[in-house]
């Protein structure tokens, strides 16, 4: 069995806020997503990637700003990981 | 000020604080192309950093006729004033069919200025085709201030723009904006040239403000974009305000009154 990982950036922590930055990586070898390579998330909310069996299995913690940092923009906060387990035999 | 000279209104000035790019389709004569590619296929010669744009390349090197061209020389004049150094120039060639992309990252080290920016003027010699997979840029992302590849595990977001432009286009961006070169999935080479520039005067009020009260300003520094996280967004206005007041003099600009607001500090005791 192989990992696939689906890495989606939600609008705000709620897992069903709308999906706004998406990653793929695909331990099968099958595919090789990267950087800037659709424009099109995958789903429209974190649930919906739920709905569709990935299991989630990571996101973001909650942490409030630093002292003196609270207007400083970085990252993009609210994280979460997905998986899917195949069978790298499967066609 | 008003000039002859193609000066950014305030209007774009404005659009560039907001999306920390510009671009300029198809400015430059193809006579200009032809000579940069075959240039560029040889190799530039570095130059040390600092160099004073104006004594930094030959009269007949093509560099010098891209910088000259009136629609380029005034956005450059217009973002880092009259007398900008080199910082460093570089040509960047993704090969046929290579099929890595770059990571998603911010230029240099983190750079946390908040009253100055450097721009990194690209040039695209010939025609960018989506197969090409010219650089991808994320508008609205230069005020983030993230360091180099940290960036790099986000491969996609909301908005991002996927360049493709006719030969001769040249893009102008803040330092900090997130970007990458894309694979390349064509036969042919292709071949952008870079060139960062400092500024050497305060960037305040370089480019045209004959339109500095239109409207447009503030509806250009509210711009949401599509990747933007709900609160966050905010924020991102907010830094636009300030860096608006820093390259407009004007301490007193707002949109939506939110820089007033949380910086309102009455004097303890006003009404005693």
């Amino acid at each position: 069995m192989r990992q696939q990982v689906l890495v989606l950036y939600l609008s705000s922590s709620a897992l069903d806020s709308q999906v706004v930055g998406w990653s793929r990586y695909d331990g099968t070898g099958r595919t090789r997503p990267m950087t800037g390579d659709s424009d099109e998330p995958p789903y429209d909310t974190g649930l919906a990637a739920l709905y569709d069996g990935w299991r989630l299995f990571q996101a973001s913690q909650l942490l409030p700003p630093q002292a003196g940092h609270e207007y400083d923009v970085s990252f993009l906060k609210h994280e979460f990981f997905f998986e899917k387990w195949e069978d790298e035999t499967q066609a | 000020m008003s000039t002859s000279k193609h000066l950014l209104t305030s209007v774009q000035m404005a659009r560039f604080v907001a999306q920390g790019h510009l671009r300029l389709d198809g400015v430059v004569p193809q006579e200009i192309n032809e000579r940069a590619l075959a240039a560029l296929a040889d190799g530039l010669p570095g130059v040390p950093y600092g160099t004073p744009l104006r004594t930094a390349f030959p009269e007949d090197a093509f560099m010098s006729e891209l910088l000259a061209l009136p629609a380029v020389a005034g956005t450059v004049e217009s973002l880092v004033g009259p007398d900008p150094t080199v910082d460093h120039h570089a040509v960047h060639v993704r090969e046929p069919h290579d099929g890595h992309a770059q990571d998603l990252h911010a230029d240099a080290i983190i750079d946390v200025r908040p009253d100055a920016f450097d721009i990194q003027l690209m040039y695209y010699p010939h025609e960018v085709t989506p197969e090409m997979g010219g650089t991808l840029s994320v508008p609205g992302s230069h005020l983030r201030r993230v360091n180099e590849t940290d960036i790099g595990r986000v491969q996609n977001l909301r908005g991002q723009s996927r360049l493709t432009c006719p030969a001769g286009t040249v893009v102008l961006l803040h330092h900090g904006i997130w970007h990458g070169g894309r694979r390349n999935d064509t036969a042919r080479r292709r071949f952008m040239y870079k060139i960062r520039l400092n500024p050497t005067v305060p960037q305040v009020r370089l480019w045209d403000t004959a339109d500095l009260d239109d409207p447009a300003v503030a509806t250009e520094l509210h711009t949401y974009f599509p990747w933007y996280e709900a609160a966050t967004a905010r924020l991102e206005v907010y830094n636009r305000v300030l860096l608006w007041r820093a390259l407009t003099g004007d301490a007193s600009f707002d949109v939506e009154h939110w820089v007033t607001r949380v910086s309102n500090r009455p004097a303890l005791r006003s009404h005693a």
